[in-house]
């Protein structure tokens, strides 16, 4: 059986060359070094001797005095260029084949082939059982059975079309190829499901809420004065806006420092003592937020006697926060490659100038990422701030109580939603969802953020 | 020609060198250091002693309720303040039916879109998944309980209905009202633990999702390789390799998610009514959760009350500390764990 | 052969046991280049790889002969960016054809890897039958253990395991843990089987056991066996084809043909230089 080759194309001249391709597949690095007699004398070392290669430029710097060392050293390519001129392939019983002259290469440029991994039975059976079940389900739902409502079709819809696709399948693929459909079928309704809910969430809220949003005077100003029941174009969240940002601020100026050091604490200088510190920090992440408010409310608020204050609501966002923060920052800090640290202690830094200089800023973005999940948490979370804090009406800056006022609570997001929903009344519930919706786009800027910070240390690789 | 050796010179070794024991050395480290090192540490003690004493305040404030109560605390289901009859039985049985609804629903959605990013989704769409699952878990939880009540809510109480008509038979799908009832009672299905539950599992689905993707992608590409080439389906292939390997992490990201729901306060509140029986029917009206009591009743408590109140709150502390103690175990010892952090 | 008949073809396709005497298959590359994204990585390759014979790639590192393998039994499409052009004919049919099924085109062709990956899940045993259990294969139970040691034996390590059946496949060491992905292989019956480096990460006395079951299995599977090992090359094969990618090119084929000719007498003077170790 003789094979004719093509190893050039039509003709025309040689073109630049694209850069050298690196191939993923990998390739052992060390050959065992082995003495060989190569099968059959190999005539001559000289290269040049052998079939006439018109304007062969060849520079062989390695020359081998003897062939019989085979030794071979991983390369990833050769590293000169030859050209020569074209060799008529062998066929693989044939001697030396014919050497025709120069024939350049290829000019015309190469289209990949498209090749779908899914057939036509593929397609054709999935769309065809999701409308036969569709319009079977359709006849037996509203014309002969007696249920109801769309909640029982998309379900019966959904348990038609696996059993349809199961069935279509079978008939003429073998038991592996119908446990894959269905298994795919399965897996991307979950998916579906999951995501699904989360646009439901997300538009249900923003639905609920545009009414509210679409007054300007909603966030600018507060709820004093205004009655419950009063048009939406009165009255605001702007103290509910400020509060959260208060509280959460002091939040952070509370947590982060301490976080982050007890993250440096347990990694720069380690020890017993750490490993200590680290399994209270594991365990006290398991702490509900719920109970973070009850403690703060117990300690602060009955058995200090401070009113509930904004600076109460903060100290219980930090409980919840701090073991959140220190463990991110710690996990942050540990899965920094320690090669760096290394490098720096060997240029004869001291350790806190490795710390300030290297480790940290190596750090900043996954630090920035665990800081900023952080105050998502702190801001969303209602239970905290519902114990220890009132959903006052009015705008206030201070988060201490103020001699003139017996009571100077400070509402935040979360609370002012809670309040809202709860009251019954269509208008401030209407007020509610719109404060949602706000607490939903601050969390979601917040997402954001922490995405882009991802992606920029991504970038600087 | 320089003697190596000046053979003139002293050269007895110092006394000590001779033995085979290492020397102790003294780093002598800088000033800046030492002052760094005194600091962190410091930050370490306070960071420990702050959370040493919740903890410690915690359990501190149990002894006065046990004291007064006893372990009735744990058997007796009633809470009534003004009778001094105080127990959380039916309280955590409730917390137990509520989240066991969500990890019922959680799980198999969790498993699944996990599975689909890790291995079904196109390539392009994958990112946007992971970062969705993510935005996901950041979605406050008083929103998914705006969603249960408000929206979900309605739709529920029909599945409900639905239900118990058709099983009302088995004890946990039952709630003491007629079904076949032309206009049957709706408000004895509503504010129930399994809308809650519904609620819930949302909340928790993204967290047990996103561990399981993760390590779902660090299954062995030699091993998933070896399954293709042996002519295995993608679904051959998962169950062979992918799953298998991701054992810990699924049971894992399960047992964190149960931790989650356990604690979640504000979805419940919003969805339940308090009632204080000893069932098992999470269809019916009336449940209530360790969290729910203390946000409902934590402002007219008395001082006893308040003590029961921490109580309950660090026994379900507790809980979901062993739990989260026992996930982290499993994850780490699993295969897959032996990666992850 | 339309698409529909191509779906009903594989009705029966489920094959039983098929008698050990099954003979191999004939492998065609016709005209086959391969991108990762726009990088060219392999220029138009033919080859004809024929029934019941060994042939070898050789050629230095990065030249593109893995990849060319791995298009042998679709497997190079796994990556995201990867694509190709040209055919690939077992016994005359497109593999790549619409309406053939990845799945029976890898039964057909088997692979065994570089790096052994026995499924470490699994049991000695229960490896050797994963493919049948993943591909649907039903097997008598009577026939499973008789397969077993047939595919063991075919691959040399009956002997050594024939006692701990039920141990864990992650328990072999190294050498081992290859000859059981090639008995693992073989108990598909497949037609072709490639093998990518499969000693390059074994002790020379597992080599020689892997050039053994080469040697012994050839009468009934057609080889194709990538190696970056020249002197293994030239044991092992019949026939050869030397791979080159020089500087910035994609990887071609230079050279092919019998395997004493590649050695002996080289027609292209790369080929010569390369089988003197004078580069690679």
């Amino acid at each position: 059986m003789t094979t004719t080759w093509d190893l050039r194309g039509e003709s025309g001249e040689p073109q630049p060359v694209p850069p050298h391709t690196t191939i993923t597949t990998t390739f052992p690095t060390i050959e065992p070094l082995a003495a060989v007699a190569v099968p059959s004398a190999v005539h001559g070392e000289s290269p040049s001797t052998g079939p006439a290669e018109p304007g062969t430029v060849v520079d062989l710097s390695d020359p081998a005095p003897s062939a019989t060392h085979i030794s071979s050293a991983p390369q990833t390519t050769v590293t000169r260029r030859i050209q020569v001129g074209a060799q008529e392939p062998t066929a693989f019983n044939a001697g030396a084949g014919d050497v025709e002259p120069d024939r350049p290469r290829s000019r015309v440029k190469e289209l990949p082939r498209d090749i779908g991994t899914k057939t036509v039975d593929d397609r054709m059976s999935f769309w065809g059982s999701l409308t036969s079940s569709f319009a079977l389900v359709w006849v037996l739902y509203y014309q002969i059975l007696p249920f109801t409502g769309r909640i029982g079709f998309v379900v019966l819809w959904w348990v038609g079309f696996l059993a349809i696709y199961a069935g279509v399948t079978a008939m003429s693929n073998p038991a592996v190829v119908v446990k894959d459909r269905l298994a795919g079928a399965v897996v991307s309704s979950g998916a579906l499901i999951v995501f699904g809910t989360l646009a439901t969430a997300i538009v249900f809220t923003f639905g609920r809420g545009i009414e509210a949003l679409l007054n300007p005077g909603f966030f600018t100003h507060d709820m004093s004065g205004v009655r419950p029941t009063s048009p939406l174009d009165q009255g605001g969240i702007l103290h509910a806006i400020v509060g959260s940002i208060i509280e959460v601020g002091i939040a952070i100026i509370i947590t982060l420092p301490l976080g982050i050091g007890a993250a440096v604490y347990m990694n720069e200088v380690g020890g017993r003592f750490s490993r200590v510190v680290r399994t209270i920090i594991e365990a006290m992440t398991a702490l509900p937020s719920v109970v973070a408010g009850l403690f703060i409310y117990t300690v602060v608020i009955v058995v200090l006697g401070f009113p509930r204050t904004g600076i109460a609501a903060a100290l219980a966002i930090s409980v919840m926060m701090l073991p959140i923060i220190a463990r991110s920052a710690d996990v942050v800090i540990r899965t920094m490659p320690g090669g760096l640290r290394e490098a720096s202690l060997a240029l004869g830094s001291s350790k806190w100038q490795t710390v300030k200089q290297v480790v940290l800023p190596t750090v900043r973005p996954g630090l920035a990422t665990a800081l900023i999940l952080g105050i998502a948490r702190g801001v969303g979370e209602t239970s905290p701030v519902l114990l220890t804090s009132g959903a006052s009406t009015y705008l206030t800056y201070s988060p201490f109580s103020d001699p003139n006022v017996t009571q100077q609570p400070m509402n935040s997001l979360p609370l002012f939603v809670f309040s809202a929903v709860r009251s019954g009344e269509p208008l401030f519930i209407a007020r509610g969802f719109g404060a949602a919706a706000v607490l939903m786009v601050l969390v979601l800027i917040l997402f954001v953020i922490t995405r882009w910070l991802a992606r920029e240390r991504i970038g600087r690789r | 020609m320089t003697a190596l050796l000046d053979p003139e010179s002293d050269v007895s070794p110092s006394p000590g060198l001779d033995d085979d024991r290492p020397r102790s050395i003294d780093p002598a480290l800088p000033r800046v250091d030492k002052v760094f090192h005194a600091s962190a540490l410091g930050i370490g003690i306070t960071v420990l002693v702050i959370m040493g004493a919740i903890g410690v305040f915690l359990g501190w404030q149990s002894i006065p309720t046990f004291k007064r109560y006893g372990w009735g605390f744990f058997t007796e289901n009633q809470w009534q303040p003004e009778k001094d009859v105080i127990g959380i039985s039916a309280v955590l049985l409730g917390t137990f039916t509520i989240a066991l609804v969500a990890i019922s629903i959680a799980f198999p959605l969790a498993l699944s879109s996990a599975i689909y990013i890790s291995e079904y989704a196109p390539p392009r769409l994958k990112n946007l998944l992971v970062s969705l699952v993510d935005l996901m878990a950041a979605v406050p939880s008083i929103i998914w309980g705006l969603w249960g009540f408000f929206l979900i809510q309605p739709k529920a109480i029909h599945l409900a209905h639905w239900f118990h008509t058709h099983m009302g038979w088995v004890p946990f799908f039952h709630v003491d009202t007629d079904p076949e009832a032309s206009s049957w009672a709706q408000s004895r299905y509503a504010a129930s633990a399994f809308i809650a539950g519904i609620a819930v599992a949302m909340m928790v689905v993204p967290m047990a999702a996103a561990i399981m993707r993760q390590v779902f992608s660090q299954a062995p590409i030699g091993e998933r390789e070896a399954a293709l080439g042996l002519g295995a389906t993608r679904w051959g292939m998962i169950r062979a390799v992918v799953l298998p390997f991701g054992r810990g992490g699924i049971i894992g990201g399960s047992m964190l998610a149960l931790g989650r729901a356990l604690g979640e306060t504000i979805a419940v509140v919003l969805i339940i009514s308090p009632a204080f029986d000893i069932k098992f029917r999470p269809l019916e009206v009336g449940t209530e959760s360790v969290s729910a009591l203390i946000a409902g009743r934590f402002g007219e408590a008395t001082s006893n009350q308040l003590s029961a109140l921490l109580t309950a709150g660090f026994v379900l502390f507790i809980i979901t500390l062993i739990i989260n103690t026992l996930a982290a175990m499993i994850v780490s010892r699993s295969r897959s764990g032996a990666q992850t952090d | 052969m339309t698409a529909i008949e191509d779906v009903t073809s594989y009705r029966y396709a489920v094959p039983v046991v098929p008698s050990p005497a099954s003979q191999g298959g004939t492998l065609e590359a016709r005209n086959v280049s391969a991108w990762f994204g726009s990088n060219k990585v392999l220029e138009r390759v033919s080859l004809t790889m024929p029934a019941n014979t060994v042939t070898a790639l050789i050629g230095p590192s990065g030249c593109g002969k893995s990849t060319f393998l791995r298009i042998l039994n679709r497997m190079h499409e796994l990556v995201a960016s990867a694509q190709l052009n040209g055919e690939v004919l077992l016994d005359d049919m497109d593999i790549y054809a619409s309406g053939h099924r990845i799945t029976e085109t890898r039964k057909r062709i088997g692979m065994v890897f570089q790096k052994p990956n026995p499924f470490p899940a699994m049991s000695i045993s229960d490896n050797v039958t994963a493919g049948l259990k993943l591909t649907g294969t039903k097997v008598a139970r009577s026939d499973k253990d008789a397969l077993i040691e047939r595919s063991l034996t075919r691959a040399g390590l009956w002997k050594e395991v024939k006692d701990r059946l039920k141990e864990p496949g992650g328990a072999l060491s190294g050498g081992q843990q290859q000859r059981l992905c090639i008995a693992r292989s073989l108990a598909v019956e497949p037609e072709v089987l490639l093998m990518d480096e499969p000693c390059s990460a074994l002790d020379p006395t597992s080599t020689r056991r892997v050039e053994e079951t080469i040697h012994e299995i050839k009468d009934q599977v057609t080889i194709v066996i990538v190696t970056h090992n020249m002197q293994q090359a030239a044991r092992v094969s019949q026939q050869c084809a030397f791979f080159l990618a020089e500087m910035g090119t994609p990887g071609q084929i230079v050279e092919a043909g019998a395997t004493e000719q590649i050695f002996g007498d080289p027609v292209d003077p790369r080929t010569e230089d390369y089988v003197n170790g004078r580069f690679g």
